[in-house]
């Protein structure tokens, strides 16, 4: 079991990058919903002691929404409010993978210093969990649209949802839900969020956003 | 009864949806706030069993805020009526909302509902989960009271709201699986995440994952709670928001945020880690009164300007109970006289907004002559929110500095006491000179600012804080130790 484990490591490692690395946003959220259905499985290869019939139905659940509901109302996103189909990010895509690899090596220090009570399934999870997590982050601070802001607090969910499953392997359905029902949550009123906004502003670059701010240099003048 | 307090408001807000006459709604609304502010008395008058396993239960913290809540609660639903008859009336020429349609009055009044009750569900969780899962549902009823007047400057304020706050939680529930990660043993024997259990001593915990915890926590609460340099959403949510809901986002919601730290807290405490925490608590307390003074100094809004006083509050209660000891009980007290104090201003500054539709801080003049009620309420409210004695909040701000001193915290005293003095000359300056001087010769006299449905209950406010500030009752003070007791204060 500790090897397909480790296969769905790797997958969510390869899948942070390849999001830090891709310019187009339908392929990101693609790769986020292949990541979200890989950690989605992982309830499942825990051990034969937690293939019961709610870890299962769970899991179904979970792929439903992170494999299909989730990617439809983003594309949906996309196309109602007619997104240029790029990725336009406030850093640049290689300082963008190059920060990934920091993340890496980042969670992989902080969870050499974070022992677990009781050893995670496989020692690769806690820092692939963390790292998608900080992933998430940074895909949320670096980009400009508010979509990609959706994906990154996805990929975000997806971190704590994993390191859940390592680190409280006797409670999975708890977590699982909790994760599950925050981002469908926050993705259901993101998403209507994002009509309001590219009906009001006919785009939604969050950039643009910035009306409200104590110092911009060219709305000094009182009128 | 813990049970009513929840059902109440609940009810009355879907049923607020389903209603159909206007001044049925308004009716509704005030007698849901009116009954859930009974029942909190009467919460006082008898102890309360706890409810649910256990999960949900009234303790003297609990209590305390709950009072806060309500009463706040009930003063905001009287103005709402207040409010919203105003906007329905509009001023033709209010560039704030000349073109745009509010939202309508039934879905802004259910959402008000169900943003009490969720505030009421994180202040008697004794859960941690459901403490998060309560923190989460406030942001998504409150986002559509942000978004009340649907204009481009409120839509990008509830994104912001949105998306930062969604984040902060997020964190915050990777704090809750770190402090359930601390309660496992090495058997693999986890205890619940019952406030209760966890402060026993006796209840092993990790301490270097109850570390981590109470950071993630505090950063995911403090984002709600508007801990600089977390704190981004909040300028701009509580000038864009009606000024309803302006008042009860600083003067209730960001209680409720302290009071999801302050569990934690209570946790570490009862750990020996209590110094560890308190002094995280201490350092973003003062950061943030200083980073809230520089920006209150000169700032162009006034609404804007109240917010960043909300953030030098927050800084205050977060010091307060970081410091630990006498400054505890202060830091409680300054709570409820921040809360009076804030809301009296938020709405003060409503009324400002319909006598001269504008919130720059530049074109408001002579206050006291246009809209008088509302211009010895702003004196009033600016007196109190400064700290000037004889109002309450100069008792609660001298004995937090009394702690400090006496503690030995000679820097801490001394941020302290420079911010502020940095917020008192700011914010006197700006709302002195709002209040003083001649009205614009276009306004003359502004009925609709001095209504009494949006004079009186901040008047009400303004008096219990003037009567707190002279005559602080013996059961108020041993009550408020009782409750700083449970933080291991004095």
């Amino acid at each position: 079991m500790t090897a397909w484990i480790d296969i769905i490591m790797v997958t969510l490692m390869l899948a942070n990058l390849l999001v830090l690395g891709s310019s187009r946003l339908s392929a990101c959220t693609r790769i986020v919903a292949v990541q979200g259905v890989a950690a989605g499985v992982l309830p499942l290869l825990l051990g034969p002691q937690h293939r019961t019939m709610g870890a299962a139905v769970l899991v179904a659940i979970t792929i439903l929404l992170r494999g299909l509901v989730f990617p439809v109302l983003v594309f949906r996103a996309l196309r109602v409010a007619r997104v240029r189909r790029e990725v336009e990010m406030y850093v640049s895509q290689p300082l963008s993978i190059l920060l990934g690899i920091g993340l890496l090596a980042c969670s992989c220090w902080v969870s050499s210093r974070l022992p677990l009570p009781s050893p995670a399934p496989s020692p690769l999870m806690l820092p692939v969990a963390l790292c998608t997590a900080l992933t998430g982050l940074l895909v949320i601070v670096s980009r400009v649209k508010a979509v990609s802001q959706v994906l990154g607090y996805l990929m975000l969910e997806i971190g704590i949802a994993v390191f859940g499953t390592a680190a409280l392997p006797e409670q999975p359905l708890l977590v699982e839900l909790g994760v599950l029902l925050d981002a469908f949550v926050a993705v259901f009123v993101m998403g209507i969020m994002i009509f309001h906004i590219s009906r009001e502003f006919d785009h939604i670059d969050t950039d643009d956003l910035d009306e409200l701010a104590d110092w911009t240099p060219d709305a000094e003048q009182p009128k | 009864m813990i049970a009513a307090l929840l059902l109440v408001p609940t009810i009355a807000g879907i049923s607020v949806l389903l209603v159909r006459r206007d001044l049925l709604r308004r009716v509704l609304l005030i007698a849901a706030a009116a009954t859930q502010f009974a029942l909190t008395v009467a919460t006082w008058l008898k102890p309360v069993a706890a409810e649910g396993a256990g999960w949900l239960a009234l303790d003297d913290l609990a209590r305390l805020f709950l009072t806060i809540t309500s009463s706040l609660f009930l003063a905001a639903a009287v103005y709402a009526v207040g409010y919203l008859k105003r906007e329905g009336s509009r001023l033709p020429h209010n560039p704030y909302d000349a073109t745009n349609i509010n939202e309508p009055d039934a879905v802004f009044m259910a959402c008000l509902l169900l943003f009490l009750a969720t505030m009421t569900l994180m202040i008697v969780s004794r859960r941690f989960g459901l403490i998060w899962v309560a923190m989460e549902a406030t942001t998504l009823t409150s986002a559509p009271l942000i978004y009340f007047h649907r204009s481009q400057r409120s839509l990008e304020a509830t994104w912001k709201y949105l998306l930062i706050c969604s984040v902060g939680i997020a964190l915050a529930l990777l704090g809750t699986l770190f402090l359930a990660v601390a309660a496992t043993s090495a058997s693999r024997h986890s205890l619940p995440l019952l406030v209760d259990t966890l402060v026993r001593p006796e209840s092993a915990l990790q301490p270097v994952w109850l570390k981590a915890a109470f950071i993630f926590l505090l950063v995911g609460y403090g984002t709600k709670m508007g801990l600089v340099p977390l704190h981004t959403w909040l300028p701009d949510a509580h000038s864009e928001a009606p000024s309803v809901v302006s008042g009860l986002l600083s003067g209730a919601l960001l209680n409720c945020a302290l009071l999801g730290i302050v569990r934690v807290h209570q946790v570490c405490a009862a750990h020996g880690l209590g110094r560890f925490s308190g002094d995280l608590l201490v350092l973003f307390g003062l950061l943030s009164m200083a980073v809230a003074g520089v920006f209150i100094a000169g700032q162009a809004d006034f609404k804007r300007m109240l917010a960043y006083s909300s953030v030098e509050h927050m800084g205050i209660l977060a010091l307060g109970i970081g410091a630990g000891g006498a400054a505890v009980s202060g830091a409680l007290f300054h709570a409820l006289n921040h809360s009076m104090a804030k809301t009296l201003l938020f709405f003060a500054a409503g009324n400002i907004i319909a006598a001269y539709a504008t919130k720059k801080t530049r074109e408001v003049t002579g206050l006291i002559h246009a809209a008088p009620r509302t211009g010895v309420l702003w004196l009033v409210g600016c007196a109190a929110i400064v700290g000037m004695p004889p109002f309450s909040t100069f008792l609660s701000e001298f004995s937090i500095l009394k702690a400090l001193i006496e503690q030995g915290r000679v820097a801490a005293s001394v941020v302290y006491l420079a911010a502020l003095a940095l917020v008192f000359v700011g914010m006197a300056i700006i709302m002195v000179r709002m209040a003083l001087g001649a009205p614009p010769a276009r306004l003359k006299h502004a009925p609709l600012a001095d209504s009494w449905l949006v004079t009186l209950p901040p008047a009400i406010l303004g008096i219990v804080l003037l009567v707190l500030g002279v005559y602080v009752p013996p059961a108020v003070q041993v009550f408020l130790s009782r409750a700083a007791h449970l933080l291991g204060g004095g």
